[in-house]
């Protein structure tokens, strides 16, 4: 798989974890890409953590609205039936567990579902804007990521890297596979197109269990 | 009782060394006409309290790329290269602060309370040297009121007594800062005789000043 393959792949995986009706904040990058492939026969709310729900697609050229963008700054459309509101009331629908998942990107995830996204000491400190806040509070909390860094495991024993939260993350997708966070550890449950149980082993720090019913994931 | 008055006699209010929140989310609902007047002019020394530092060369990320700031309290700078500079050189105080948590404390400003409790930044470093209260069994941190010299804000439309509706997604900080600073200034993109009371999203009673309009 090149690139674009191992990210569709991802995004189409993480859209089949909705259900209709669903609240979904989905996170700058990859996590946005997750929006192209949610299935027509389910009705999936998206969230903006800057003041709306009811997220569309971005307009059309020459049809964008200064006054109409989304988290990452970019022009894009509200949906028929959406809803604005203000920093407070969005953030209430965030940290109050009225967002049934969100999706985010991670540089380091490990076997508790702690989760480090937002800033490498010395390097890249550009903030957690409203990470923090969506991770403790949705109720979902999907990580969707390439597998590993240049080669190296993300999903570790230990997160080395600042944490965003602690004990958060419920699942995590990539192109090898899809992992649940439980009691007992990470527990892989599905294995990704090109993958067998040696390759993830052997691409994550982190103990693996794998679940008695391993299958193919479906995407 | 005129609200009205010009950009310069908007600007004169902000002096030296003062704390002045400005709304908008990554330029989007900015006040763009006030922060440009006060690059032109220079002041200096601020404590900026905003969601991010926008980019170096829109919104108020221009105040920052002209050296006027000493202080930033923001929940996202990384749009910003000289917002990062800064903060890495040390010529520039960047403290950054979840969204949901910054919208809070503002908003607690505002409200006459004493601060908040929340459950995020919990076991991350944004917990470090904040009281930690736990309550049936959950851990909060304690998050003080956070308010300002002045607040600059933005409304799509504007009535003459100081009504402020704001358009789609430009609403964000705006709401929340004109109830937490000493002085509220609007920059109004259109002037109306009249918003429906049912359309109004910021009271007049929060609002001490009117500029712009020229829509």
């Amino acid at each position: 798989m090149d690139k674009k393959q191992i990210k569709e792949v991802i995004a189409k995986r993480v859209a089949k974890e909705f259900t209709d009706g669903d609240v979904v904040n989905l996170g700058i990058g990859l996590p946005t890409k997750v929006a192209n492939y949610i299935s027509d026969d389910i009705k999936v709310i998206l969230q903006s953590e800057n003041g709306f729900v009811g997220l569309g697609q971005a307009p059309e050229k020459g049809k964008e609205d200064k006054d109409l963008t989304n988290a990452g700054g970019q022009p894009v459309t509200i949906k028929k039936g959406g809803a604005f509101f203000d920093s407070a009331d969005s953030f209430a629908i965030i940290r109050g567990g009225h967002v049934d998942a969100t999706v985010l990107g991670a540089l380091q995830v490990d076997e508790s579902g702690n989760l480090a996204n937002w800033m490498i000491p010395g390097k890249m400190v550009p903030g957690m804007g409203g990470a923090m806040d969506l991770v403790v509070g949705a109720k979902k909390v999907i990580i969707a990521m390439v597998h590993t860094q240049k080669g190296k495991p993300k999903i570790l024993k230990e997160c080395q890297l600042p944490l965003t939260a602690k004990n958060q993350v419920n699942m995590i997708i990539t192109e090898m596979g899809v992992i649940k966070v439980t009691d007992k550890g990470l527990v892989l449950t599905e294995l990704g197109p090109e993958a067998t149980v040696e390759d993830v082993k052997a691409s994550t720090e982190a103990e693996l269990i794998i679940a008695d019913d391993l299958k193919k994931m479906e995407i | 009782m005129d609200k009205f008055i010009k950009l310069d006699e908007a600007v004169d209010q902000i002096k030296d060394g003062m704390t002045v929140m400005i709304g908008g989310f990554l330029g989007c609902g900015s006040p763009h006409n006030i922060i440009d007047k006060l690059v032109d002019k220079g002041v200096k020394d601020l404590t900026i309290i905003a969601n991010d530092t926008s980019f170096v060369d829109y919104g108020l990320g221009k105040l920052v790329a002209n050296k006027q700031v000493k202080k930033v309290i923001a929940s996202h700078v990384g749009t910003n290269k000289e917002t990062g500079r800064q903060m890495n050189e040390k010529e520039t105080e960047v403290i950054l602060v979840p969204q949901g948590t910054l919208a809070e404390q503002i908003r607690a400003a505002g409200a006459g309370l004493g601060g908040i409790l929340t459950p995020t930044g919990v076991g991350t470093i944004v917990e470090e040297g904040k009281e930690k209260i736990e309550i049936e069994g959950k851990e909060y941190l304690l998050e003080l009121p956070l308010s300002a010299d002045i607040a600059l804000i933005k409304g799509s439309k504007v009535d003459n007594l100081g009504n402020v509706y704001y358009e789609k997604s430009t609403r964000n900080f705006n709401t929340i800062m004109a109830t937490a600073a000493e002085t509220v200034i609007v920059e109004a993109e259109e002037i109306v005789d009249e918003i429906n009371p049912n359309d109004v999203m910021t009271p007049n009673i929060f609002v001490d000043y009117i500029v712009g309009g020229e829509k």
